[in-house]
């Protein structure tokens, strides 16, 4: 029998999602009988508040909403499925299903997240159940790949040192186990298994019933590469080796990316080191940092809610003893460490075990077949031939891992069937660029993000090759509200959408990852974009150092401020 | 003239006093004097012989008495079988005439009739229209089989005359007058006129039945003009606009209720009725005269070989042959009769073969038109005049009534579907249906008049009701919940509605979901036909309420139907005989018996086509 979990005293009214989760019996709310009523393809808010803990939620095509309103039809609901992938493996057989069910029951695509998981979009009330059953059947669960629980964990897709990964990947997959919310909840609503009969405390032994005040993001970096952006998690860890054996970890706590508009008391943060641990005690240390944040966090105002603020507000070194207090034992002082890209590396590389890796670039993490360019089927065909394994980058592409020489010659010939990598669909700008969905299905969005980043950047580099840099890799990510799923504050180039066609426009942050960026033009639209853009990219090609990327380079030159801390994020110069 | 001891059966000293008497009365006391006289008449009172010779018929109104007490003795039944109300009108009205001319009458449809009655009648008048494929009509059903069956009586004693109506596009046109008129004969009646089958421009050979079986009537005995001139008839107070004289309506609002990707297209259609005066009740139907599609008209005239602007004559009006072919005459509806007057004009085998046999006659009918007809059997020896006389006139489209003038008032909402189908590898266009989807748009016109149905009417406020009305069907069922919103009536609501798909397909979605929000509708059940892989209708979700269902029906609910008559209907039917059955407890029989009983109550309403 675990002990009940009593939360300390707050102040504030609780917001009403508290209220949910606290008469949802552990997440099964009305969620059965709102899945059976046949007289709308929606879900109340209240339930639509449960569905996320399952990994889905409402949505509905806004590109039609007005339209549908006009013919006495509701809006036009459909779900997103996200699935809970820790470490963002899939196996070649899971890929066929995800393929299969894009079609039978999504709006025959799926999206590749920022977390290394994928989502499906348009999944009708009607097909859930189904939906939910055959991804179980390849061993797929959507269990808190959304709500206020622990994320999915990712980790890094290095391709180069093959046996560190598989190491870090049990590891992203035994952290994500552990933090699992326990109530049999999904079991019942979605796969049909009997009713539990079970006492509250022993149904969430970590979370209690109230979850979580906020979602919880962990990520584990492995240096050189910081492709899981560790700084913008609430736990970013970062992998330390000794002669090529992973040791332990540093541990950085409290980034995290989302913020309100007009709201300064909102921001993006970096995640900021507390210490060193070794490997072995990883998971436990995640789940100390974790019931911190489940005791502390603001249950009160949702938007204050995150842990950069609960960090913020007691202080990182406060926050680090209560975690240190919860250990029984003190972090050791940080390991050095050097990242040097946040950006993923593409093509073929042979790993250390002698197995080839293929990382394909996919514009916005959109599997699709698109006119002249049939990603999705060329994807299906390598499931079809492939032996080993998918991992998904969190820059939305994908690792073909694990293959050996015969396949490697096969799947090549399918990549060049289809002109996978051909230049159009591949310059340095683009492979560097993450767009989060947005229109027409994100209820959030306020503009245009994965629709439109695509045209932007062809325009943009319009402007790149006249300066003769189309091959430089530079960060450009747009999000379509501040919420931040692309992590836009990190891009050396950042855009978050503020009306339809109007962006914040942020200039500055680093390459590798450490640095936010900062706003450089307030709400301005394609045209004001490009001509603002112009002549910094032009400075920066006539007097940028050897090596230096544009985001050091805009503050070296003045345009934006560094912004090392989330509080300095609204300053103004 | 005045009265004399010539030209009356009255000595001078009767004559003087009648003259003193007569002028000082008013036009209203005679009237009442005539009545009077008629109703004490029978008292001891020997009617003298007329003088012989030389003696006009009186033409007064003091010369009635003997007249009116002979037809004291008349008594007229007028019985109507209606679907949609025409006959049900025609009755009411031919019936008010009678009356005004001083005969007994009693109009009924055939569902109010004591069959029992039967053996007390004289004269019979039945106005039957037909439904479908040559079924009667919902309120004709247990009247028409008691007629055919074991214990229908004799009935030497009885005159009468049917009237029947029909549309000429359906094989079995105006077969339930037929049906009446042979076997009324086949029991012992005398036919008073024979029987006269009126396609849907009915009016005219209407009244022209009504004025040989009015003449019958009076046959003998002494013509009742100067009452008929007392009193106007009450045919004077009928609406300014109707059939002969339709309203143009200005149409407010046309939305496509099928969203993108739908295999449906339903016109929403909201129309002014601002300073028409028309008014209609909940489950009546309005009436559009189309035109022809303008690419069809041209086709025909081309594969005919005319001219387009050569003048012809409709109804004593010259136009020019495409005017007539667009505005004015059928050109899509392949009916009997009109294929029979084609067969005069062309000697082709293949054609007349057609003709002769009923299978393929009604293959080769169905979804075609007098296009293919002209390109399939040329030459024909017609010329444009001769041609146009082969065709019946263009009727207006009916269509239910899917708003309420309590809710919008001066206004009226149609809810249709767009008919198109390919036949041959030429797509073919409903003629009314889309002309309203792809050729009319807000502010233009339309020429509409209601068509009133009697036999599909809400229940009282406080009752019950269960409609069943897919895709189109659920038009009238806006209609009654919109009237009864607005009356505040207490009776529960409960629509069973399906389609195609969810998504595209839920007609009225957030009108039914407000109301139910709000109360105004209890229940209401979907089926979705092609959303899953095993194919859901209304009458599925029917059975699934079951007991419910029964429920409500021993509650006193009243059932409405309204929609696709030759699936839906009688699917739901059947359903709804294995519920009462089930249910109740009951035997297939029984079941039968009850719904039988539930219609004869009028708590099992019919609107399908």
């Amino acid at each position: 029998m675990v002990q009940k979990i009593v939360l300390p005293p707050q102040e504030g009214k609780p917001s009403d999602v508290e209220e949910i989760k606290a008469e949802s019996n552990y997440l099964r709310g009305s969620l059965v009988e709102s899945m059976e009523d046949e007289l709308s393809s929606g879900i109340s808010d209240w339930d639509n508040r449960l569905m996320k803990f399952h990994g889905s939620y409402l949505q509905d095509d806004r590109d039609v909403r007005l339209e549908r309103e006009r013919k006495k039809l509701e809006p036009a609901y459909q779900f997103m499925v996200r699935v809970r992938m820790p470490g963002g493996v899939a196996t070649p057989e899971q890929w066929l299903k995800m393929d299969e069910l894009a079609e039978k029951y999504g709006n025959h695509t799926f999206k590749i997240t920022t977390r290394q998981t994928i989502q499906f979009h348009g999944i009708l009330k009607w097909n859930m159940k189904k939906h939910m059953q055959e991804l179980n059947s390849v061993l797929f669960d959507t269990i808190a790949a959304c709500g206020d629980v622990n994320r999915n964990v990712m980790c890094n897709a290095n391709p180069y040192q093959s046996e560190v990964h598989q190491e870090i990947f049990e590891i992203s997959s035994k952290i994500s186990e552990h933090l699992l919310p326990r109530t049999n909840a999904y079991y019942e609503i979605w796969l049909d298994k009997e009713k539990v009969v079970d006492t509250q405390e022993e149904q969430e032994p970590i979370y209690g019933s109230l979850y979580l005040p906020r979602k919880f993001k962990i990520g584990i970096a492995v240096p050189p590469a910081n492709d899981v952006d560790v700084f913008s998690q609430d736990i970013g860890l970062i992998a330390v080796m000794e002669d090529n054996e992973l040791v332990g970890f540093n541990v950085a706590i409290g980034g995290g990316m989302g913020m309100t508009h007009g709201d300064t008391a909102t921001y993006p943060q970096l995640s900021r080191l507390i210490g060193y641990v070794s490997k072995d005690k990883i998971v436990d240390v995640c789940e100390k940092i974790m019931t911190v944040q489940r005791d502390y966090g603001d249950r009160s105002v949702r938007k204050y809610a995150r842990f950069k603020y609960t960090v913020d507000r007691l202080g990182l070194d406060t926050v680090k003893q209560e975690i240190e207090s919860r250990l029984g034992f003190a972090f050791e002082e940080a390991k050095p460490f050097n990242f040097e890209h946040t950006g993923d590396r593409y093509g073929w590389i042979k790993g250390e075990d002698g197995k080839y890796h293929f990382t394909l670039f996919i514009q916005n993490g959109r599997v699709k077949d698109f006119d002249n360019y049939p990603l999705k089927t060329a994807l299906r065909e390598i499931a079809q031939v492939h032996k080993g394994e998918f991992r998904f980058t969190g820059n939305q592409n994908v690792v073909i891992a694990n293959v050996g020489a015969r396949t490697k010659k096969a799947i090549n010939e399918i990549i060049e069937k289809y002109q996978l990598t051909e230049s159009d669909n591949y310059s340095a700008l683009r492979r560097n660029s993450i767009a989060c969905v947005a229109l027409p299905t994100c209820g959030l969005a306020m503009a245009e993000s994965e629709r439109y980043l695509p045209s932007l950047i062809e325009k943009i580099e319009e402007i790149l090759d006249n300066n003769g840099l189309r091959d430089q890799d530079i960060t450009i990510r747009m999000s379509g509200c501040p919420n931040g799923c692309s992590r836009a504050a990190m891009g050396e180039i950042g855009f978050i959408g503020k009306g339809p066609g109007k962006y914040n426009f942020y200039l500055g942050a680093s390459h590798t990852g450490n640095r936010l960026n900062k706003i450089y033009k307030e709400n301005i639209g394609e045209e004001e974009i490009l001509s603002t853009l112009g002549p910094i990219i032009e400075h920066y090609a006539k007097e940028r150092f050897d090596n230096e990327y544009f985001g050091d380079f805009v503050i070296r030159a003045g345009y934006v401020e560094a912004v090392t801390d989330g509080r300095d994020f609204h300053n103004k110069a | 003239m005045k009265l004399e001891a010539t030209n009356s059966p009255f000595n001078e000293q009767q004559v003087q006093q009648l003259n003193e008497v007569l002028a000082t009365l008013t036009q209203n006391q005679k009237i009442w004097l005539t009545g009077y006289l008629s109703a004490t008449a029978s008292i001891g009172a020997q009617i003298p012989e007329a003088p012989a010779g030389g003696v006009q018929p009186p033409t007064n109104v003091v010369a009635l008495p003997a007249a009116a007490q002979t037809k004291t003795a008349k008594h007229i039944t007028i019985l109507y079988a209606s679907q949609t109300g025409n006959a049900g009108g025609l009755a009411k009205k031919y019936g008010e005439q009678l009356k005004q001319v001083g005969f007994e009458v009693n109009v009924s449809s055939m569902s109010d009739f004591k069959t029992n009655a039967l053996k007390k009648l004289d004269h019979l008048l039945v106005i039957a229209s037909t439904h479908g494929e040559g079924e009667p009509p919902d309120n004709a059903i247990s009247f028409h089989s008691f007629l055919y069956g074991k214990r229908a009586p004799k009935l030497d004693h009885v005159k009468f005359a049917v009237l029947s109506l029909g549309d000429s596009s359906y094989e079995f046109f105006c077969k339930t007058g037929q049906d009446f008129d042979e076997q009324l004969e086949k029991l012992g009646a005398q036919r008073l006129v024979d029987r006269v089958d009126c396609d849907l421009d009915y009016d005219e050979p209407a009244a022209k039945w009504f004025d040989s079986v009015k003449v019958k009537l009076e046959e003998g005995e002494v013509s009742p003009q100067t009452i008929q001139e007392a009193a106007p008839t009450v045919l004077d107070s009928d609406v300014v606009y109707s059939r002969k004289n339709p309203f143009k309506a200005e149409i407010l609002e046309k939305i496509n209720l099928n969203a993108e990707g739908s295999n449906k297209e339903t016109i929403h259609l909201e129309i002014s009725l601002e300073n028409s005066g028309i008014v209609f009740e909940p489950g009546d139907s309005l009436a559009i005269y189309p035109t022809n599609n303008e690419n069809l008209v041209n086709a025909l005239i081309n594969a005919l070989g005319f001219n387009a602007e050569s003048s012809v004559n409709v109804d004593d009006r010259a136009v020019t042959l495409k005017e007539a072919l667009t505005d004015l005459l059928e050109i899509t509806v392949l009916s009997k009769p009109v294929m029979q007057k084609i067969g005069e004009f062309t000697l082709n085998e293949e054609f007349h073969a057609l003709l002769s046999d009923r299978e393929s006659f009604k293959n080769y009918t169905h979804g075609r038109d007098l296009l293919d007809v002209v390109e399939k059997f040329a030459p024909f020896s017609w010329n444009e005049q001769s041609f146009v006389n082969v065709l019946r006139k263009l009727p207006a489209r009916q269509y239910s009534i899917s708003s309420s003038l309590a809710a919008y008032p001066e206004e009226v909402h149609l809810t249709i579907g767009a008919v198109r189908y390919e036949v041959d590898g030429r797509e073919r266009l409903g003629v009314c249906s889309t002309q309203v989807a792809d050729s009319l748009e807000v502010g233009d016109s339309v020429r509409v008049y209601v068509q009133q149905n009697p036999n599909f009417k809400l229940p009282a406020d406080d009752k019950p009701m269960i409609m069943v009305g897919p895709g189109t069907g659920v038009a009238p069922f806006r209609s009654f919940i919109q009237e009864r919103e607005e009356r505040g009536a207490e009776g529960k609501n409960w629509l069973f509605f399906g389609d195609q798909h969810f998504v595209t397909d839920f007609l009225y979605q957030t009108e039914w979901q407000g109301w139910l929000k709000s109360g105004v509708l209890t229940k209401l059940n979907v089926a979705f036909s092609r959303d899953k892989e095993e194919k859901v209708y209304v009458q599925h979700k029917m059975q699934k309420h079951a007991a419910e269902i029964f429920e409500w029906l021993e509650q006193g609910a009243h059932l409405y139907v309204c929609g696709d008559k030759d699936h839906m209907a009688a699917d739901v039917h059947n359903t709804l005989l294995h519920i009462i059955a089930e249910q109740g407890n009951k035997t297939e029989e029984e079941a039968k018996q009850y719904l039988e009983d539930l219609r004869k109550e009028k708590r099992y309403q019919r609107d399908v086509y």
